[in-house]
């Protein structure tokens, strides 16, 4: 035993992730290498008409295919219930299909061939309706209703809504959602502004590409309990929400998240896929697995949502911004997922990123027959950020001013609290700005492009820079944001940390183990986390919204703190010292001043648990700490803290072929503390490129309804060669509420960078761009646009 | 459907298996030997995430059928176990955060070891242009990139794997880049 041990602490540390062990020897075993004993393979018929009427099903010879253990249609599930944001989608679709991706049935086969062989027996006799595929048709009057009243059943089949009491009853109109918002008065800032500018900006459909498909195991036990193994990032919401859908008590529905091959938003919401597969484990009484190919991960899975943005904003002469007004169409799809709900996070930049006194803000959702978007890394702050900092770049020539002045004049300060209610309480905005404008050289550079671009040569060098705010401490998009813990010690000294929170490869697990650390004084060796069972672990909001850390992190402090009361409670009655004065230290109680070691925590834990005192399980929970709630009028904070960021973008435009190259990133982010380092730098470099990806690359090409490139080979991911070099610089405002001082990131680094970028083409070329991606035709034939208009 | 039975070393262990004429390695290494460290990503060879070693040579097991597998060498992940190199790779991946979700890293590891063992001092270019057929959602590539260039730093000289001798050329980047 030492004498004495001296306080260390991990905070700030670079932290290996404590599953990376098993991933890297390939040992790890996600939902696609799980197989349970008379398991079943399931697989869905899709449409293969875009918007139509189903006349007919033939089940028949599917059925008589032998290995085929069930073939079900909407008929056979008559208490289905509607799934979605809206409550406007069934799993199986019932008498029309509204897009290509649509589920007409399903088939439970011995083996995945046999299903599949079975699909192609199925017989669909469809009548075609007509097609909406671009949301300003959807609006046009005598536009064909995607979802007409009733919902979901013909004449025949009414009587059965009215037995389940089917609430939704479809839409008068193509609107699926409307947000509006209001501060001040843009007439008012509109009359005391120099410059006023309008523009209109097109942000393009991409999709997560999770490297590991979608899938689910569901098998009911003999008492009618339900067992899910998924890829959910919200397990405690959607064990509620599928006791809705099947009409079961929530209390026999148990999900088990196997590790999950990736999130980034995309397992939010429940899609048809899941409780087709739970009617397919109920029709067949076996474990049944469904599992996406690519393809099908493509055609089926939500998308960012696209969105068509007009941004009308002004500002003084001396600098000061006066008024926005902005208008959005979204395309919704033909059903409603999260995406929907993105102008949520939309306003918030849009109000308060910077110091706006007047604000107007309305957004219509509109179906479609097109694919339906969903949830994505940054939700919706991408897609405004993209039309604000394009905008503020825009104004600050218009003025002649310099980018980074014009910024810092209308940046957020400490303590602000904006007209829309939400309170900075720490805010890095202005050192976020500076650190990245000075570690790129920003000014210089931006100055010398300028005077180079008129130049001749083929190649041109531009710089950009965007900012961005985002929630980092929760997010009240439902009435609370919490997480339970429980935390159990074992004689040995070992700590079990069970925490409602989900880890998807971002590396939870290990930051909470971490935070556990520092109050226990324990090794990290020492904790294992148990993150994914509903039966075991307590409730949790779901992985979202850059909150785990934060709300997670401070629910782990607390549970930490108590176990750390009481040992060192129990170890001051038995050292006959105060309980103040000691310490926990590297498995050791520790007279705080000196480091003496007064003994070891495990020699304590055996004298406890032989006692009558042990009680060493404790609990926790922690509610984002309780400030005013958005009302009606959308007026209220949404997180205990926010996260603030600015990136630098430094390109390359070769002006002969179009061909933009991201050449480097300079990012500064306030991220309250940093606590690992290792995993604070994975977040950031993953979210640049996934923005990088989002402002270049990607393009889920969407035509006429039909996707035209599901598949890696069409749709292109940044690969290794193509990355920038990163320059990513940490501001530390120690968040007063943050767990150990930090708050969220998950999200941040993917916002800027297609909004920074548009600003270094400009830079570079004189030539602006207002629709993603900047791929070498649309860049090409801008410039090649502008030639033509100056000569 | 027409099965063949075919005979070949998996990881060291001679192995026999029946398989459909038309089934893909990468099913038959999941599927019938059961070793799933080895995934599933795309089914057309643009993800890299099935990547194996056939006879030392590097591939998309998702473009291979089964029955090529017949007389030849096959590694996968979990064939590293026992290699020095392929352990100091996957040690290097941990310890440089090259890991998130983890669904890429077999596929990377593996062909990270190809790159190794043909080049054992790759520079950084090298390894991004060794790695260029595999696909990370989750890390941005640096840290991969990282993982590769500390394993290549005190890199011993890679003892073969089973059939590894000759060139070592990968055959994947052939197969994926026309």
């Amino acid at each position: 035993m030492p004498e004495a041990i001296q306080k260390d602490s991990l905070i700030g540390k670079r932290i290996t992730k404590l599953d990376a062990p098993e991933k890297a020897g390939g040992k790890t075993r996600y939902i696609h290498d799980i197989d349970l004993p008379g398991q079943l393979h399931g697989k869905i018929l899709r449409s293969t008409r875009i918007h139509a009427l189903i006349k007919r099903i033939d089940t028949a010879a599917a059925k008589a295919l032998p290995g085929v253990h069930a073939v079900i249609t909407a008929a056979d599930v008559p208490y289905q219930r509607p799934i979605g944001v809206a409550k406007d989608h069934f799993p199986l679709k019932t008498d029309r299909v509204r897009s290509l991706r649509d589920e007409i049935a399903a088939v439970a086969a011995e083996t995945e061939a046999i299903a599949e062989a079975a699909l192609k027996l199925i017989k669909v006799e469809y009548e075609d309706l007509p097609v909406l595929s671009d949301p300003n048709d959807s609006l046009k009057p005598g536009a064909p209703l995607i979802h007409p009243e009733p919902h979901g059943a013909t004449a025949k089949h009414d009587h059965l809504k009215q037995a389940q009491g089917i609430a939704y009853l479809g839409k008068p109109d193509n609107i699926a959602m409307v947000f509006d918002y209001q501060q001040g008065d843009v007439a008012q800032g509109e009359r005391e502004s120099d410059v006023v500018l309008e523009h209109t900006f097109h942000l393009h459909y991409v999709t997560h590409c999770c490297m590991g498909v979608s899938g689910i195991i569901a098998e009911f036990d003999s008492s009618g309990n339900l067992l899910m193994n998924s890829n959910t990032q919200v397990p405690f919401l959607h064990k509620r929400e599928f006791a809705e859908i099947l009409n079961m008590d929530p209390a026999r529905i148990r999900i088990i998240q196997p590790p999950i091959g990736g999130g980034f938003g995309s397992k939010l919401d429940i899609y048809p896929f899941e409780p087709i597969t739970v009617f397919l484990a109920k029709a067949t009484g076996r474990p049944v697995k469904l599992v996406f190919t690519r393809e099908e991960e493509f055609l089926a899975s939500p998308t960012r949502q696209p969105v068509i943005l007009t941004l009308r904003s002004g500002c003084r002469k001396d600098g000061t911004l006066t008024f926005r007004t902005v208008s959005t169409l979204h395309d919704n799809g033909a059903y409603t997922s999260w995406g929907a709900t993105t102008p949520f996070v939309m306003m918030q930049t849009i109000s308060s990123l910077y110091r706006v006194p007047h604000c107007l803000y309305h957004t219509k959702a509109v179906y479609t027959n097109n694919p339906y978007a969903g949830s994505f890394r940054g939700y919706g702050n991408l897609q405004a950020t993209f039309a604000v900092e394009q905008h503020m770049d825009m104004m600050a020539a218009a003025i002649g001013m310099d980018p980074l002045a014009f910024r810092l004049k209308n940046a957020q300060d400490p303590g602000e609290v904006t007209p829309q209610g939400m309170h900075f309480k720490s805010c890095g905005f202005k050192e976020c700005l500076t650190t990245a404008a000075e570690a790129s050289g920003f000014q210089a550079k931006f100055k010398a492009n300028e005077a180079d671009k008129a130049k001749p040569g083929r190649f041109k060098r531009g710089v950009g820079m965007a900012s961005m705010l985002h929630v980092g401490g929760g997010a009240k998009i439902y009435p609370s944001d919490g997480c339970g813990t429980i935390l159990k010690m074992d004689d040995f000294g070992s700590v079990t940390l069970i925490t409602g929170a989900s880890e998807i490869g971002q590396g939870s697990e290990t930051v909470l183990a971490q935070l556990v650390c520092e109050e226990l004084g324990v090794p990290l060796s020492a904790v294992r986390v148990i993150n994914n069972d509903t039966e075991i672990t307590p409730w949790d909001v779901g992985v979202h919204a850059s909150r785990t850390t934060f709300i997670a992190g401070n629910s782990a402090i607390g549970a930490a703190k108590k176990a750390r009361g009481k040992i060192l409670d129990a170890a001051a009655k038995m050292a006959g010292l105060d309980a103040a004065d000691l310490d926990l230290r590297a498995g050791h109680i520790v007279e705080a001043k000196s480091g003496t070691v007064v003994m070891t925590l495990a020699k304590l834990l055996r004298q406890l648990h032989f006692s009558d005192k042990a009680e060493l399980v404790m609990t926790s929970f922690y509610y984002e700490p309780p400030s005013k709630h958005q009302d009606k009028h959308f007026k209220g904070d949404v997180s205990a803290a926010y996260a603030w960021a600015t990136q630098v973008v430094e390109v390359e435009v070769d002006t002969d072929t179009g061909i933009v190259r991201l050449l480097k990133v300079t990012g500064a982010h306030d991220v309250g503390r940093i606590l690992n380092r290792l995993g604070l730098e994975g977040q950031i470099e993953g979210g640049i490129v996934m923005g990088q990806g989002y402002a270049l690359t990607e393009e889920l090409m969407v035509e006429n309804g039909v996707v035209r490139n599901p598949g890696f080979r069409d749709y292109k991911l940044v690969t290794a060669p193509e990355i920038p070099e990163m320059d990513v610089r940490f501001i530390e405002t120690m968040d007063g509420e943050g767990p150990q001082g930090a708050k969220g990131v998950g999200e941040a680094p993917a916002i800027c960078i297609a909004a920074a970028t548009a600003n270094a083409i400009h830079n570079a070329t004189g030539v602006r761009i207002m629709a993603l991606p900047f791929t070498p035709e649309k860049v090409y034939r801008a410039l090649h646009a502008a030639r033509k208009e100056a000569a | 459907m027409s099965q063949q039975t075919i005979k070949f070393t998996l990881n060291g262990v001679p192995t026999r298996v029946t398989v459909p004429v038309q089934m893909s390695a990468l099913e038959m290494i999941r599927n019938v030997a059961g070793l799933t460290g080895t995934k599933y990503g795309c089914g057309e060879g643009e993800c890299g995430a099935c990547t194996i070693q056939l006879d030392g040579v590097s591939l998309n097991s998702c473009l291979l059928f089964a029955v090529e597998c017949d007389g030849r060498q096959v590694t996968t992940v979990e064939g590293l176990a026992g290699d020095a190199l392929g352990q100091k790779i996957e040690k290097a991946f941990v310890e440089a955060g090259a890991v998130q979700c983890g669904f890429c890293t077999p596929g990377m590891v593996v062909q990270a070891r190809q790159l190794l063992a043909t080049n054992p001092r790759p520079s950084r270019e090298e390894i991004q242009r060794g790695i260029e057929g595999n696909l990370c959602r989750c890390t941005g590539y640096v840290k991969i990139i990282d993982a590769i260039e500390a394993a290549s730093k005190d890199s011993l000289p890679p003892a073969p794997l089973p059939g590894e001798g000759g060139d070592g050329r990968s055959l994947r980047s052939g197969l994926n880049k026309e």
